[in-house]
């Protein structure tokens, strides 16, 4: 059994995760990667898309985050993401629509700031969807 | 003197508007509290974001971000200025609104002002001025306020700042100190006010002495730097938002616990005059039975 490190993911809105996990995987901007104990002091800005870890039993667990940072301590990592969701509590209803909304809005293509907000929308809803999914 | 049927309907007009008043404090009751729910839940990000933020600032220079960089000529102001949605919260939005007003007046004399309202009773005030509203956000306030909403004005206010639309950004909240206080605020946004400075005032989340490491940065510290700036800017509207939504409720929970306690005196009042009229209506009507009495003996 590997030694655990201390996972934390805040949202201005609330804290989504505060516990121990074996390894955390998240989607860094220059790249996923991946932190075990020890870890060098490493800090990143966040794509959106998926972030793993297990937890202290072992079970992997899936989140959704968009956008943020990652500070990387070599017994904590925390999350700072404007937004993020446990698999369970992503709203697949509201993904679908957003996805639906974000491809008319491309397809009618519209002034530039909406095309990059429109794919931006729709990045998030076709993550939310693909990490609702995964069992 | 007023009639019987007169005071009795005013005591009962009273006691309704007691009804309502006394409602409306349980109801700002519980917003409060969910207001500064969402205050501690905030807490723990604007800290650690704050904590992040410090541990690279000093590795920067100041040239790092246009953000940082004060304008040599300030002719054009920006002011956002949050004030809540309803009304009948005592003197809480005309506090705030007297604050902007006399910034207006005096610090920012001569200069080009536009505001960006947060809530309708700023907006109704700013239409009455000669101050062009750049942007109203109406509807948030006093409800539980998304963090896109903060980041999306706030993206709008540094945009303009870079392409020279305005040369200094204002933001004027309600700071939340406890039930009983809260604070008309004055808080400079843009440009942001020295990094140095900025590192001290919000680095009290590490205990003393504690070391923070050199990070391993990605992409490099100046570019990290350049992303977390302007979401400084977008965490210190948010908080003043939720600051300014929970001392809205505060103000609006003081105020009705006093109109209920007028209510209640009114009340006492109007019962002894009730009371006394009755007691006259009874003294007269004695009189005359009396009066009649004797007669019929006489």
């Amino acid at each position: 059994m590997a030694e655990k490190l201390f996972l934390e993911v805040v949202t201005p809105q609330k804290a989504i995760v505060s516990e121990e996990a074996e390894i955390v995987v998240a989607p860094g901007s220059e790249g996923e990667f991946g932190a075990l104990k020890g870890h060098t002091t490493f800090l990143t800005s966040l794509k959106t898309g998926p972030m793993r870890y297990k937890d202290a039993t072992g079970k992997e667990r899936v989140l959704f985050i968009n956008g943020g940072f990652c500070e990387v301590l070599p017994d904590k990592v925390t999350v700072l993401a404007e937004s993020a969701e446990r698999r369970a509590d992503i709203d697949v209803a509201r993904a679908m629509e957003a996805k639906e909304r974000a491809e008319q809005r491309i397809a009618q293509k519209q002034a530039d700031i909406d095309l990059v907000r429109a794919e931006a929308s729709l990045r998030r809803a076709l993550y939310r969807l693909k990490i609702a999914e995964t069992k | 003197m007023a009639t019987l049927k007169e005071v009795q309907s005013k005591i009962s007009s009273v006691k309704k508007t007691k009804q309502i008043t006394s409602a409306m404090k349980m109801v700002a009751t519980s917003r409060l509290r969910g207001a500064q729910n969402a205050m501690e839940a905030f807490k723990p990000y604007a800290s650690k974001f704050a904590e992040v933020l410090g541990s690279i600032a000093g590795k920067s220079g100041e040239d790092a971000s246009p953000l940082l960089v004060p304008r040599e000529e300030v002719k054009k102001v920006a002011v956002l200025l949050c004030t809540s949605d309803r009304g009948l919260c005592g003197g809480f939005n005309i506090n705030l609104i007297e604050k902007a007003e006399k910034l207006i007046q005096n610090e920012l004399e001569g200069k080009e002002v536009s505001l960006v309202c947060f809530g309708k009773k700023g907006r109704d005030w700013a239409k009455k001025t000669p101050t062009p509203i750049d942007d109203a956000v109406i509807g948030v306030m006093g409800g539980r306020i998304e963090f896109n909403i903060a980041s999306t004005s706030g993206q709008a206010l540094i945009d303009s700042f870079l392409t020279g639309a305005v040369d200094e950004v204002y933001l004027i909240y309600s700071e939340f100190q406890s039930m009983a206080t809260q604070v008309p605020t004055l808080k400079q946004i843009l440009p942001i006010p020295s990094l140095s400075d900025m590192v001290e005032e919000e680095a009290e989340a590490p205990a003393d002495g504690e070391f923070l490491p050199e990070h391993i940065c990605e992409p490099s510290s100046d570019a990290l730097l350049g992303e977390m700036l302007p979401k400084n800017v977008f965490i210190q509207i948010y908080d003043a938002l939720l600051q300014t939504t929970t001392s809205e409720h505060a103000a609006r929970m003081r105020a009705m616990e006093n109109a209920t306690k007028a209510c209640e005196d009114m009340v006492e009042e109007l019962q002894t005059i009730f009371n006394k009229t009755r007691q006259a209506g009874i003294t007269a009507d004695l009189m005359d039975i009396v009066g009649g009495a004797e007669a019929l003996k006489g």
